[in-house]
């Protein structure tokens, strides 16, 4: 009976002592590990050419590199994806299922040094099927839901975007720039852009609603469908229908919002992407989709979707500032009865508080209460509440 | 009201005017007109916080979520390549961004080009795209002293009416890039205030509209 009450405290202080971000990592891995997607450890590093090869998928400029043993240029790995591909066994016939729980190092904007970021995410790398899709969007909001209530996951399909990009016709420079405005939803600058371009007054409207567009899946995806010119987009569209159908059918449909604003690189991403918010967190937390060109481009006759979720963005996320240090400050002077100083600690520690030892009280611990080691025993000095 | 929106305006006369139709759409804080050196002014009727920043802050703030919203001046988010929705151009503090050189000067294009600017990543990429080298000089003001003093050929700074260059000796070369006033949206905020900051947003648009008629 004793014992148990003791495990039950020791779960309590766990709950307590683990910091948000690890917390997440727990009920993530355990989440994910229920769907039957398994753990993929890697090395810390890979070499260059790998990453700058694939440097537009990263997304970044910046890799920290060094020379290996053998004057080979490494790198730390910035990013777990690629890694992952490069070393699936999946196929067409055997999808593999794997979640990864990695540091990456890159320069966050404006910090002007490398960071350690932790990432949890996961891939499924097989045949991508409506299900698979399903799966892997569903685990994307259970994730958000196990940091938080109040979350958005934002939905959108490359094969949309890609479709209007391919009706307007646009040379490359031009089609970047518009891409980069509907980024930013900005509807003025697409619309410069257009007037400079010549582009009929229709399509730079259909280009702006796109930009625009916001809301719930279920509201927004009819606002979409009347700007499909062409079958691609009209397939997209689709695909989307599809989704909303099956997570109004699991009652999931709360939170997921429509919005093309979006845009991964075309060159690896295919059809759905997405990103997830939380409420106080900044920036995007989550962030994922299909990207089946990046199999090609590696080699591999597979499709792929997963998604990452950034950890670090979490350490300043409902941080209540801890009221103390410790339970109890427990203070002793020189040549006071070790052994009963042991004990007494023991004793502390074994009614579930924390406590801490020393000569003096310094001044820069908050405690619950201060206790003195005296020759007659125990002596309460202070006791706050 | 539980939910307030923080709105990030630059400290000076574009920010001022920015506030103004805030007020014109129902977003007043009549103690914003009190005065004094306060940073902060709030009116919790219509749930409104507004912060006066140096405008070059603006879409920190904004990036970071410290503020819903903000006026930001087009040259700090392309210098910056802030991360933020830009939800409007409102019109206002309109310049341009230029190159200039001392009058009747063009330099030559047997050297690498000197650059002296407050926007290094404007110039960089201007000049990327043109693939021309240059030798960029970061300055924080009085850029107009650089090519007098033969320390750079020319400067990439914003132009207004032009006074200062022609005070100089100095005269507009090319424009790289117009300049106004934008109505910017932290990514993360725009979601979960959607209903609020999209109002706000059509109601400063209809506003612009009318004010252009």
């Amino acid at each position: 009976m004793l014992r148990q009450e003791g495990s039950g405290i020791r779960m309590k202080q766990a709950e307590m002592l683990l910091k948000k971000e690890e917390q997440v990592i727990f009920s993530l891995r355990a989440l994910f590990e229920q769907y039957g997607y398994r753990k993929f450890k890697m090395s810390k590093f890979e070499e260059y050419d790998f990453y700058a090869d694939n440097r537009s998928f990263l997304n970044s400029e910046t890799i920290l590199t060094f020379t290996g043993l053998d004057g080979k240029l490494l790198a730390l790995k910035p990013d777990v994806t690629l890694s992952i591909v490069k070393n699936t066994k999946g196929g067409r016939d055997v999808s593999e299922r794997v979640y990864y729980n990695e540091n990456v190092y890159r320069a966050r904007k404006g910090d002007g040094e490398y960071k350690e970021i932790m990432q949890v995410g996961l891939e499924y790398i097989g045949e991508v099927d409506a299900y698979a899709t399903l799966e892997v969007l569903l685990l994307a909001q259970k994730s958000l839901k196990a940091i938080s209530d109040e979350y958005i996951m934002d939905v959108s399909h490359m094969g949309f975007v890609a479709g209007l990009m391919e009706e307007i016709g646009l040379p490359y420079a031009q089609q970047k720039a518009i891409l980069d405005c509907i980024s930013e939803k900005n509807a003025h600058g697409i619309r410069a852009i257009c007037k400079e371009a010549k582009l009929a007054d229709d399509m730079t409207q259909k280009l702006e609603a796109l930009a625009s567009l916001y809301g719930s899946l279920e509201e927004t995806l009819e606002k979409a469908k009347a700007l499909c010119c062409n079958e691609k987009m009209e397939q997209a569209v689709k695909e989307l229908e599809n989704i909303l159908h099956c997570l109004k059918i699991g009652g999931n449909e709360k939170n997921v919002n429509l919005d093309f604003s979006i845009v991964n690189d075309m060159d690896y991403y295919t059809g759905i992407i997405f990103q997830g918010f939380i409420n106080g967190v900044p920036s995007s937390i989550l962030s994922g989709g299909r990207y089946d060109n990046l199999l090609r481009k590696l080699g591999k006759d597979a499709d792929a979707i997963g998604f990452a979720v950034y950890l670090d963005l979490l350490e300043r996320f409902d941080s209540a500032e801890r009221e103390y240090d410790v339970d109890t400050l427990l203070l002793y002077e020189d040549g006071a009865d070790v052994a009963a100083l042991a004990q007494a600690a023991q004793m502390l520690t074994d009614n579930g508080q924390s406590v801490l030892v020393q000569k003096k009280n310094t001044g820069n611990v908050k405690y619950k209460q201060l206790l003195c080691m005296k020759d007659r025993g125990l002596e309460i000095v202070a006791e706050l509440d | 009201m539980q939910n307030w929106i923080n709105i990030a305006l630059p400290k000076g006369r574009l920010g001022e005017k920015a506030y103004d139709i805030f007020e014109k759409i129902g977003y007043g804080c009549p103690s914003i007109h009190e005065g004094g050196r306060k940073l902060i002014f709030e009116n919790e009727e219509n749930g409104v916080r507004y912060f006066w920043v140096k405008p070059s802050d603006v879409a920190v703030y904004v990036e970071r979520g410290a503020a819903d919203v903000g006026v930001v001046g087009k040259d700090i988010l392309l210098e910056q390549s802030s991360d933020v929705y830009e939800l409007l151009d409102l019109g206002m503090g309109k310049c341009r961004m230029a190159v200039a050189g001392v009058k009747g000067e063009r330099p030559d294009s047997e050297h690498t080009l000197r650059v002296a600017t407050k926007f290094p990543n404007i110039a960089r990429e201007f000049y990327r795209k043109q693939s021309r080298e240059i030798d960029i000089i970061e300055l924080h003001g009085s850029i107009e002293i650089a090519p007098i003093l033969k320390m750079s050929d020319v400067i990439v700074d914003i132009v207004e009416t032009g006074t200062t260059l022609r005070e100089n000796n100095l005269e507009v070369i090319e424009t790289v890039v117009p300049i106004s006033a934008r109505f910017i949206a932290n990514k993360a905020s725009y979601k979960f205030n959607n209903k609020r900051i999209k109002e706000m947003c059509d109601l400063i648009a209809q506003n612009i509209e009318k004010k252009d008629e």
